[in-house]
């Protein structure tokens, strides 16, 4: 990775934290379930554009570097793993431990199947 | 605007998650490519990242919730550290795509066990920085003898 790859990687993460943390805030403004809503929604959107970013690289040779600095860069700071390890938690530890398990295992299927229709529409 | 209550503007806040997130995005990053997963195996640096992330941010957000309200310095350290270096060093996308890229790959079971794992050892490690924080935070009020 060049330097300037690695520069192009840290401010597409900070723009990708940004955005996460407006759409969080947008989402939890409108969300009137005591559950947290944003992180769903900023992982499932990172991961079906992340699967776009995945099929369109396995048929554009060369395509490297841009995946890297969107993929990793701007996707990888956009989606968050920690916040949604948080999230469910913190559901367990206020006695909702149904709502913990929907919660985490939701957010890993629709994810997953995100990423599987991005792969499949980008690969196209 | 004309919010009393909300006096840091929207943008300004976003600002401190970028910085953060530049930060956490570029060691992610160097990790990624210096211990860079081998294809059909199970990806133990985004697992790293994503365990260590967990733990780090349940430790932070129950300190900062035990210390005082969420406001002026502690929401700085929350959005900037948390929000933005951890939320940004730790991916979803990533280690999703990895799940698919092992499934498709041929390696179910071992996508499987990487996708319902990691969500399960995340929810642990959370649950262990909380544990964590609020041990660290017991024993300071009681020697301290602050109360």
């Amino acid at each position: 990775m060049t330097p300037t790859d690695l520069v192009l990687v840290a401010v597409a993460g900070g723009l990708g934290a940004a955005a996460r943390f407006l759409l969080d805030t947008l989402v939890a403004r409108h969300n009137r379930s005591s559950t947290p809503l944003g992180t769903v929604v900023v992982n499932g959107t990172a991961c079906f554009l992340l699967g776009l970013l995945t099929g369109w690289g396995v048929t554009h040779h060369g395509s490297g570097d841009v995946v890297a600095v969107l993929g990793v860069g701007f996707l990888g700071g956009y989606s968050t793993f920690s916040t949604a390890s948080v999230e469910a938690a913190r559901l367990l530890l206020a006695g909702r431990g149904a709502v913990a398990l929907v919660h985490a295992l939701g957010m890993l299927v629709l994810c997953l199947a995100a990423a599987v229709a991005g792969i499949a529409l980008g690969g196209a | 605007m004309g919010d009393v209550t909300r006096p840091t503007p929207l943008l300004a806040l976003a600002g401190l998650v970028a910085a953060g997130g530049a930060v956490g995005t570029t060691a992610r990053a160097l990790l990624e490519h210096a211990f860079a997963p081998a294809p059909g195996a199970w990806p133990w640096t985004t697992s790293w990242i994503n365990l260590a992330g967990s733990f780090v941010l349940g430790a932070l957000l129950e300190t900062l919730l035990r210390s005082g309200p969420d406001t002026g310095r502690r929401r700085a350290v929350r959005l900037g550290c948390g929000t933005g270096v951890l939320g940004g060093f730790t991916t979803y996308s990533t280690f999703v795509v990895e799940v698919e890229r092992l499934a498709d790959g041929g390696h179910v079971a071992l996508g499987a066990a990487y996708g319902l794992g990691s969500v399960v050892l995340g929810v642990l490690a959370a649950l262990g920085g909380i544990a964590l924080a609020a041990a660290v935070r017991r024993r300071a009020t009681r020697g301290g003898g602050a109360r």
